[in-house]
Formats: structure tokens, sequence, C-alpha cells
């Protein structure tokens, strides 16, 4: 850009006369204070405004800087050819100049106050279980007073609910768990096919399917799609107030949207978890047929011959505390959405990580158990 | 004196086949604050996305200081950019940064600008618009509504536009946060020499500060003129708006 601004300056033995010309604006600044900072406050300065073709409040912060370190130093400014707008600017930003603040030192932590985090982070974490155990009772409480009151509970929200979280998600679900089998089928055959032990890949395919990856994969890819959904509805509404409203038209939040959106998810789950079990096997089945020409006939005879119905009943048991886990999750986080956009997104993202890793946690915590039990 | 800084010629703006505005001319002249008002819908709103940018009109022209911005040429684009502020309705600060922050974003096109500078000059405008010095380091979630508005004209003003847009400035304020915010950007407007162009329903607003008014009403920019010349305008409309009760009260008052 061309030199926009320019500073004529003549020393006298009493003063310094400076005849500003051009633009004294913010894109100028820089250039503006390099000249004006040089200037030394040893003699009053008087500065003749009336060239300037614009100044801005920069342009008048800057002249106001110089103001005060004349002063500070025992001289003055005086500002010639300045228009009534000019003056009245300088006027505005002379009372706008705020004191220089103290400025805030960086306080250094010791290891006392990393333990006291440690302990806060501790009591933090201990309460969100507590929150969610309150939601968790909070629902049942409710779906127990729907119980009582038939006409209290919400059918219609229900049913879209589990066309949203059921019907919606039967295409991704199926098409990962179709994957996950012809993985392990063709993981399993390379392996087993050492050993001539070809036959078990059914087996392999079936227990590892039915009584884990099948509902596991199910309710990740269910934690990820509809604890967040939960999450951005209810913090949407609970961000403009809505919740508020409910409240106080005798709208019971926790009837309204806690137990349609939760129970919606007890009641799919363990249908997708099936259609998961289904394709599973299907992807397993094709795979073996392809790679180690194990017929369809000889795979359903090895698949009831090899695997109980055990393994499906305890890979569908854990469907419903499944989905208790991601429904609260998300129902509690959307309810800790605060006023501010970026409280929603942090939620969303909070809700789905706490969602699947509670789920992980309850599957092996299921694994013990029924490992214990010896089934 | 004719010098108009925003020229708006033939504008149209359709959605679906809705018309919102049919061969729309408005002239806003240099320094003035013009005030537009008109019924719901009468795309006031659209009138001010279309000259900033944010919706493309079907046909017509816009010149803002004599550029041409309905060409889509960039350079120009840039140009008017540095000269304009926008304040939108409920401030639209970025929530993630603070108040310091969102004033400093627009200073930030400044090439060369030290950030001490920069963080000076935005204190200094946090304290133009009437905000404590403790607000600067506030997030906006932490503000409340009349404190956001101040924040979101912070921000318009950062570079010093030569116009400023405001969204229903006074809107949601109570009555003396909106009186206050009224001197404010008349206070503002005189000291900068801004041209205001104002969107509101205010009509304390408007005869506060409003140098000029425009009525937005049948698809197009029905009249405008000083608030005199409305009271004389023989409209249904205009008539009821500027003789309603609301409109001899806040003439009482102004």
């Amino acid at each position: 850009m061309a030199h926009l601004f320019d500073m004529v300056e003549e020393t006298g033995a009493e003063t310094r006369e400076l005849a500003l010309s051009g633009r004294l604006t913010v894109f100028e600044l820089t250039e503006a204070q390099a000249a004006l900072d040089a200037l030394p406050a040893d003699r009053d300065v008087r500065v003749d405004l009336s060239n300037l073709s614009r100044m801005d409040t920069a342009g008048a912060w800057a002249l106001e800087r110089l103001r005060d370190r004349l002063e500070a130093a025992g001289h003055d400014l005086t500002l010639l050819g300045a228009s009534d707008a000019l003056s009245q600017l300088m006027t505005r930003v002379d009372h706008a100049i705020a004191e220089p603040e103290p400025s805030s030192q960086p306080v250094r932590r010791g290891v006392a106050d990393r333990l006291a985090e440690l302990g806060e982070g501790v009591v933090t974490a201990g309460r969100g279980g507590g929150v969610f155990l309150g939601v968790f009772g909070l629902f049942l409480a409710r779906l127990g007073r729907s119980l009582r009151h038939p006409s209290e509970f919400r059918l219609t929200a229900l049913v879209a609910h589990c066309e949203d979280v059921g019907l919606r998600a039967v295409p991704i679900v199926s098409l990962l768990s179709f994957l996950i089998g012809v993985v392990l089928a063709f993981q399993g055959a390379t392996q087993l096919r050492q050993f001539g032990a070809e036959v078990f890949v059914v087996d392999l395919i079936s227990i590892s399917i039915l009584r884990e990856l099948g509902i596991l994969l199910t309710s990740i890819i269910v934690a990820g799609r509809t604890a967040s959904a939960f999450t951005a509805a209810i913090g949407s509404m609970k961000m403009r107030e809505e919740i508020d409203a409910m409240r106080t038209l005798g709208i019971d939040p926790a009837m309204a949207l806690f137990v349609p959106r939760i129970l919606a998810l007890v009641l799919m789950l363990p249908i997708l978890g099936l259609v998961a079990n289904v394709m599973g096997l299907l992807g397993g089945g094709i795979m073996s047929l392809l790679v180690l020409d194990i017929s369809p006939a000889m795979f359903l005879t090895r698949l009831s011959e090899g695997t109980d119905l055990a393994n499906v009943l305890i890979g569908l048991s854990k469907a419903p505390v499944f989905a208790i886990i991601i429904g609260v999750v998300g129902c509690n986080a959307g309810m800790q959405v605060g006023s501010n956009a970026e409280s929603l997104g942090r939620q969303t993202s909070k809700a789905v990580v706490q969602a699947i890793f509670a789920v992980i946690v309850a599957d092996a915590i299921f694994s013990v158990f029924f490992a214990q039990l010896g089934v | 004196m004719e010098d108009p800084v925003i020229r708006l010629r033939g504008i149209r703006n359709q959605f679906g086949s809705q018309v919102v505005h049919d061969d729309l001319d408005l002239d806003v002249q240099r320094g003035e604050i013009l005030g537009v008002v008109g019924g719901s819908g009468t795309g006031k709103s659209v009138l001010m996305k279309t000259i900033i940018g944010l919706q493309t009109p079907r046909a017509g022209k816009i010149e803002v200081l004599g550029h041409d911005l309905t060409g889509g040429d960039p350079a120009a684009r840039a140009v008017v950019e540095d000269n304009w502020g926008v304040m939108f309705q409920d401030g639209a600060l970025f929530s993630s940064l603070t108040v310091r922050e969102n004033v400093e974003v627009p200073l930030k096109r400044v090439p060369g600008l030290a950030p001490e500078a920069r963080r000076a000059l935005a204190d200094l405008k946090i304290a133009m618009v009437g905000l404590g010095p403790e607000a600067g380091g506030k997030y906006p979630s932490e503000l409340s509504g009349g404190m956001r508005k101040r924040a979101g004209l912070a921000r318009a003003l950062a570079l010093d536009p030569e116009i400023v847009f405001l969204d229903e400035p006074t809107a949601g304020l109570d009555p003396i946060g909106a009186a206050e915010f009224d001197r404010l950007i008349h206070g503002l407007s005189r000291a900068l020499g801004l041209t205001v162009f104002l969107v509101t329903h205010d009509l304390d607003t408007l005869y506060a500060v409003c140098d000029r008014v425009a009525v937005l009403a049948e698809r197009r920019v029905l009249v405008t003129g000083t608030i005199e010349e409305m009271a004389r305008v023989d409209h249904p409309w205009v008539h009821d708006y500027f003789h309603g009760p609301r409109a001899r009260a806040a003439q009482g008052g102004a």
C-alpha cells in the first residue's frame, strides 16, 4: 500500500511542531505509532491535524498515548486544526482509555494445587456417577408412574422414537455386522487352516458373534447415533428454555422426554442385536462358502451342533442394560447443557464417549459375571 | 448534499414463489442515520442481508462506497468489508471467545498491527460502548442481553468502519437500557462520522436518533424522508404506524 500517513517535524526552542497529513486510521497505526514513539518527550508538542483526510479512534488513541507520555514528562500536547468531529472523537477516546490494569502474573502451581485438582476430579467423577443413578432412578419412577396412570404415557412419542432409534439404524447395523462376520470368517479360516481345523471356523464365528460381538457392536453404533441425538435434542430444548416452559405448564420433562426415549431404546436394542446376529452369521456363512467351501447345509449343521441357545440368550440379555446405559447417558448429558451453543457441542461429544465407555465396561463386567456363573 | 454511500437499484428478492422485494430502490447518504421500518415479513432483515452479501438478490444492483458488489469482484468486496461493521440482533458474538477476543477478530485483518496495540484498541472500543473493563475478559454467555448487544456493537466498530448496520439494536432491552443504547448510537455515529443503517421496530429509537426513515411496504421502499415528513404520508400502513398511540407517546418523549 502507498505511503498514506505522513508526518513533518519541526523542532523549535520551546515547542516541537508536527504536521500530520494523509490518513491516520487503524491501518496506518503501526507506522504512525513508530513515528510518534520516536519523538523524545523533552518539550511541548503542537500537532496540526488540518491536513489529515481521515482519522479514527485508533489514531486518536495514538495521539492520546503521546499526550500521556508528554504529560508524564511535564510537557503539553496541543492539537491544532481539529474539526468539531475530531475534537469530539478525541474527548470520547480520552474518556474511554482505561486505567492500565495490573497485569496478572501467571500463578505457579505447587504439588498441593495439583493434588487438590486430582481430588476435585475424583469428586466430580463420583458426583457424575451419582447424577447418572439419579436420572436412572427418575426414569424407573416415571416408568412405574406411567404403569399406574397409563393415560400419562406418551405412546406416539414412543413409537416415533422406536422408528428413529430402531428402524432407521437397521441398515448401518446390518452392514457393519455383515462385514464383521466376513472378517471373522476370513481371519479364522487363515489361522485354522494351518491345523486342518477349518470346519471350526463356524464355531468361532457363531460363538463370538452371538455371545459378544453382535450386541457389543450394535450398542457402540447406537451409542454413537442415539446418545448424541438424545443429547442434542434435549440440550437444544434446554437452551431455548423449552424445558422450563414445560415445567411451568405442568409437564414433567422426565415423563415427556426421558421415558419414551429410554424405553424405545430398551425395546429396540435387543431387536437390533438380533438383526446384527443374523447378518453377522450370514456374512460369516458366505465367506466360509467362498474361502473354505463349507456348504450352507454344513454351516447350519455345525452351527446347531456347536452352538448353544445359551450363547444367543447371554448376548441378548445384555441388550436392555446397554440400552439403559446409552439412554440415561444421552438424556443426562442433554440436561447438563447450559445456555450457549458451545456447551451443547461439548455435552454431545461427551455423551457419545461416556456411553461407549460405559457400554464396554458393562460388557467386561458381564463377561466376568457369566464366567463365574459358568455359562 | 447527495453523496450516497449505499445505492440499491431494482433489487428483487424471492424465496420460492414468495416475492419479498421487487424493483426496490434505496439510497443511504453519507453520515446519516437511516431507520428502516416495516411490518413483520416485509423483508427488513432480508434487505440488510442483501446489502451485506449474505443474501444474493435475483436481480438488481448494489453499490457500496462506489463499489459494485453485484459483480462478485473479490477485491471490491474486500475493500468494502474493511469499511463496514454489522451488529446482529443478539450480538452474534463468538461464544468460544471472550468479549475482548471477539472485538480483536476484525482487528486481525489489519496487517502488521502489534498484539499489544490490538488488545489496547479492543479495550478502548469496549470502553467506548459503555462496558466496564472487567467485561473484556468475560465470555458472551456470562453477559446480559444488553451487554451482549454493546459487545456486538464494539465488534462492529472495531475497524472504525464508515457504515454500520444495526439489526434491531434495542429489541429486548428494558426502556432505560434502550434509551441509553439510542444515545450511544447517536453519540458514536456523530463522533466517528458513521453512516448507520438501522433496522428497527422501536419508535423511540426512530424519534431519538434517526435522520431519515425508510418505510418498507408492498415489496419496495414505499417512502423515505424525515420523521416529520412521514407524518404527512397518505398511506394506510404509514399513517397507522406514525399516528398510532405508541407513535404519539414516542413523539411526546423525543
